[in-house]
């Protein structure tokens, strides 16, 4: 089986305190972070994250008029090994599937590793073909 | 009240050859009464009022300037004794000495009905209910405008600035109809409408906002009406000239139709101080024809706007400008080439992604000047690195095209540039002078 998960984004400014004040904002929700990154460039930052209620998060962001996205993101899971590391990106790779960029956690034994693609429909096609599983959101959310 | 398309018919609709027939006989009492002042008596010493024959003789006069008003502050342009004057107002003295207007009973009642007739232009009539979030004091928006609505007999409330919340809580319980704003602070009032869950159309019977005293573009205009589920309508006007109501849009909203019955108007290069053609642009002066206690004699406005020529489908023979392009002396100069704020403006609001605030930082960075932009993102906010930086490059790229030097544009988020209740600061020189 192949499914996306959604992910949000939120812009944050280059300077102190856009993060803190960001994710003060999200900590008036009763939700819990699965997943979190940020990355940035010399001007501004995106910070992604991957929670139990993305409803519940946006709209405390948009209540405070945040620039913040929505966007489809694919989660598989593997052993938190670099060789099923591998494995996994290896499939895709010869699938010819693109990563825009990826971001990874680990629990005791498992790793999983959220993708961004270019094209999620070619790249649940590979994941199928190969006889892989993408996760939903309800098995993030219960890990 | 009339059930007329027009506050006053006769007035609004007279003829090309009225209007200059009454401008030439108004003039001529303007010049005589201004001669009663100690400034103009000198100033306007060799002139004789009934040499005046048609409106174009009015070039043989002098400028009056704002140096003119601080150099004879407080009182040296006053046409009448002390005791008929009944009000003044005073511009902020940043630089030098205020300017002062003084206004008589009959000046305060032109003025007030002069912007009842612009008010009931855009429909307002006596069964509005009129909110003026002007600062009342020396400001001219906040009496000028209570005064009008009063005149017009709308219900009208002196809700003056700030305390959005307080502002929301009028219209809602008042039933507010019409409410007369500074441009920021409509969008402000609309972020506020917005964070307290509360939608213009289906909760409030607002359908009316003027909007004047800080230069805007058309977009900007657009994404106000859109924000608030108004009409907007632009308003002109400044203390020197009374205050709001030298020029008003009519229900057409394309160019403001300036009261020839009140100001005689023109249009000179700011060099040669000769009349460019209509069409053009330049700087408004601007004569007041109706004015006792403080007549002003081709006072330059330093406002840059151009006449519209073609006649406006709303039956109105007063002739229009176009919304103001900033003003003379909000220009500044980066390497050589001129620039005003509101041609950064028009550029960056025809993009989908800005929000709706902006500033526009000048430094010197080396031996050079650079302009930088920083622009708030709006809600269609894209969270993929490459397309936000094609923004940043379009942006920039569009904005090179207008303004012939190459800015640097900065994203910011949405809100986070300073807001104030007052007039929005747009451009901020850190240059050293």
């Amino acid at each position: 089986m192949a499914t996306t998960i959604t992910q949000i984004s939120i812009f944050l400014e280059n300077k102190i305190g856009s993060l803190n004040e960001t994710m003060e904002l999200i900590s008036r929700a009763e939700i819990r972070i699965i997943a979190a990154t940020v990355s940035d460039t010399s001007e501004y930052g995106i910070l992604r994250l991957i929670t139990t209620d993305n409803a519940r998060a946006m709209e405390l962001l948009r209540s405070e008029r945040k620039n913040c996205a929505q966007s489809e993101v694919i989660a598989l899971s593997c052993e938190a090994t670099a060789a099923s590391f591998y494995d996994r990106l290896k499939v895709l790779s010869a699938d010819g599937v693109v990563i825009d960029y990826m971001y990874c956690f680990s629990i005791k034994e498992r790793s999983f590793i959220i993708l961004r693609v270019s094209d999620n429909d070619k790249a649940m096609v590979s994941i199928m073909r190969n006889g892989l599983k993408s996760l939903s959101e309800s098995e993030l959310t219960n890990l | 009240m009339n059930n007329s398309k027009y506050y006053q018919p006769e007035i609004e609709t007279l003829s090309r050859q009225g209007i200059e027939q009454l401008q030439v006989d108004r003039l001529r009492k303007s010049i005589d009464q201004a001669k009663r002042s100690p400034f103009y008596s000198k100033q306007l010493a060799a002139i004789e009022s009934a040499k005046i024959n048609s409106v174009d003789d009015i070039r043989s006069l002098p400028f009056t300037t704002k140096a003119d008003l601080r150099e004879n502050y407080p009182f040296g342009l006053n046409a009448v004794d002390q005791s008929e004057i009944v009000r003044l107002h005073s511009s902020s003295g940043t630089t030098g000495n205020p300017t002062v207007i003084c206004h008589s009973k009959h000046d305060i009642d032109c003025w007030a009905n002069r912007l009842a007739r612009c008010l009931y232009m855009v429909g307002l009539r006596n069964t509005d209910v009129f909110q003026n979030t002007s600062g009342y004091g020396m400001f001219t928006g906040g009496l000028g405008f209570q005064n009008a609505a009063e005149w017009l007999g709308a219900l009208t409330v002196p809700a003056a600035t700030g305390n959005s919340p307080r502002q929301i809580k009028f219209i809602t319980d008042f039933g507010t109809t019409a409410i007369h704003a500074i441009p920021s602070y409509a969008i402000r009032l609309a972020e506020v409408f917005n964070q307290l869950g509360i939608e213009v159309k289906r909760d409030t019977k607002l359908t009316t906002l003027i909007i004047g005293a800080e230069p805007h573009t058309e977009q900007q205009r657009r994404k106000i009406e859109q924000m608030l589920s108004v009409k907007a309508y632009n308003c002109f006007g400044m203390s020197e000239m009374s205050g709001p109501g030298v020029a008003f849009e009519c229900t057409e909203q394309s160019g403001l139709h300036i009261w020839e019955d009140s100001f005689l108007v023109e249009i000179i290069d700011p060099d040669t101080l000769e009349p460019v053609p209509d069409g053009q642009i330049g700087e408004l002066v601007l004569t007041t024809l109706d004015r006792e206690a403080m007549p002003l004699i081709r006072y330059r406005t330093r406002d840059l706007t151009r006449i519209l020529t073609e006649p406006c489908p709303c039956g109105r023979t007063h002739r229009r400008i176009d919304r103001l392009k900033g003003r003379s002396d909000d220009m500044f100069i980066v390497k050589g080439v001129n620039i005003f704020p509101m041609q950064i403006e028009k550029i960056l609001m025809q993009f989908k992604e800005v929000g709706t605030s902006y500033l526009i930082t000048i430094e010197t960075v080396g031996n050079n000047d650079e302009i930088i932009i920083e622009v708030e993102l709006g809600d269609a906010f894209t969270d993929d690195y490459a397309q936000l930086q094609n923004l940043s490059r379009e942006m920039t790229r569009a904005l090179r095209d207008e303004i012939l030097v190459t800015p640097k544009v900065k994203l910011v988020g949405n809100g986070t540039l300073p807001q104030s209740e007052g007039k929005a600061i747009r451009v901020v020189d850190k240059r050293e002078k």
